[in-house]
């Protein structure tokens, strides 16, 4: 699958993970950390993914007073 | 996973409260969550004229949406900080979202208004960018608020930041900045009420929120946070919340519930005892304000002086 990741934007490929919890476990991402977006829409942590899938992880944490 | 509401599916779960929402649900819940903010706090009456400080970012456009959708009178003031194409972009989304939602949005630009930007003046004052860009923020935005006559400044500050802030605040004791700590700073005089209607709410369902309503914001960091304490609190606090869910908002909410009051002696400014800042006019404990000292050192900095008076006396 193709993972959009942020700050710095990259983008990686991937396959194996079968659902959004196991790909962040993957990348070493603190779910509580992220929103995830596959294919346009917001999904849960149990979501399944396949190989054919687009995912973009965005950080939600800003910094600042 | 399925909506606690509806049963459809669900397009985000919220494990601090033990649920899944789909996307009406989730919007539902986000507007119920601030209207109890607002009610418990006693945050905003109704007629009352509200300023929102909005940066472009998730969560002052979120906050701006969600006050409209209330029904509150809401405008925002949107205060260019000079820091580089991020201040450039962030200004461009709030100025998208004004115009979607035809909304009214006032705007201040520091460099160009007040002659100065948040890094050359935190370079010049030697202090860091974060604190200036704050004072900055808190002083311009009572000012504006006072002299177009909104009663309260609403910011986006979310559950999130509120438990960092207040975790930086424990683990120095800090007790001045613990008894000022809470939801609502009750307007004095000279400064107007100060609400943060979003702090039951967290980054993740801000974020959420405006991806679901097609909401563009600025999705870069402003490059001054960069390895900051408020980034790294936040880190530590997430990977506790992975933990045990609900860790952030029961620290918050049994300080803001039990343990706040007990820190109301350590208030220290005497609000009776202020005098005019001879510049501005501001409440200020001596005879020029913090800010106007800020502005004033910052202006003089060398670079900041004109090139045609090096070049007049020869
Ligand atoms: S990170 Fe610091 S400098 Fe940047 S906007 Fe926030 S408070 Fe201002
Ligand atoms: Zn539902
Ligand atoms: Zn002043």
């Amino acid at each position: 699958m193709f993972v959009v990741l942020r700050n710095p934007k990259r983008e990686i490929e991937l396959s194996g993970p079968k659902n959004v919890e196991a790909l962040l476990a993957r990348l070493e991402i603190v779910p509580e950390s992220v929103i995830v977006i596959r294919n346009d829409e917001l999904v849960t942590r149990d979501a399944r993914l396949v190989d054919s899938d687009r995912v973009e992880i965005r950080p939600v944490t800003s910094g600042g007073a | 996973m399925r909506c606690r509401r509806c049963k459809a599916d669900a397009i985000i779960d919220l494990r601090r409260h033990n649920a899944a929402f789909c996307r009406d649900c989730f919007v539902h819940h986000c507007h119920e969550q601030v209207r109890r903010a607002i009610h418990d706090y006693e945050m905003i009456e109704p007629g009352a004229r509200v300023l929102v400080a909005v940066s472009g970012g998730k969560d002052s456009l979120a906050l701006w949406h969600i006050l409209r959708e209330l029904g509150y009178e809401a405008d925002g003031l949107y205060l260019g900080l000079g820091i580089g194409t991020y201040s450039d972009e962030s200004g461009d989304f709030a100025r998208a979202f004004a115009q979607r939602f035809d909304l009214t949005l006032h705007e201040i630009d520091l460099p160009a208004d007040l002659g100065f930007d948040i890094p050359e003046g935190a370079r010049t004052v030697r202090r860091s960018p974060c604190g200036v860009c704050g004072l900055s923020k808190r002083h311009l935005f009572n000012q504006a608020a006072s002299t177009h006559g909104y009663d309260i400044v609403a910011t986006g500050h979310n559950l999130d930041d509120e438990a960092a802030v207040l975790f930086g605040n424990t683990l120095r004791w800090d007790d001045e900045y613990l008894a000022r700590q809470f939801p609502v700073l009750p307007a004095t005089d000279g400064f107007v009420r100060k609400v943060k209607p979003l702090v039951r709410v967290g980054e993740r369902e801000m974020a959420a929120y405006c991806v679901v309503l097609g909401i563009d914001y600025i999705l870069e960091e402003c490059p001054m946070a960069v390895g900051n304490r408020h980034l790294a609190y936040k880190e530590l606090l997430n990977s506790l919340e992975e933990r045990s869910p609900g860790a952030k908002a029961a620290f918050l909410f049994n300080f803001l519930d039990r343990a706040h009051e007990r820190f109301a002696d350590a208030a220290v400014v005497d609000k009776d005892d202020l005098l005019r800042c001879t510049i501005c006019g501001s409440p200020t404990p001596g005879e020029v304000c913090a800010f106007c000292r800020l502005q004033a050192r910052a202006c003089a900095a060398p670079d900041s002086v004109p090139v045609t008076l090096r070049g007049a006396a020869s």
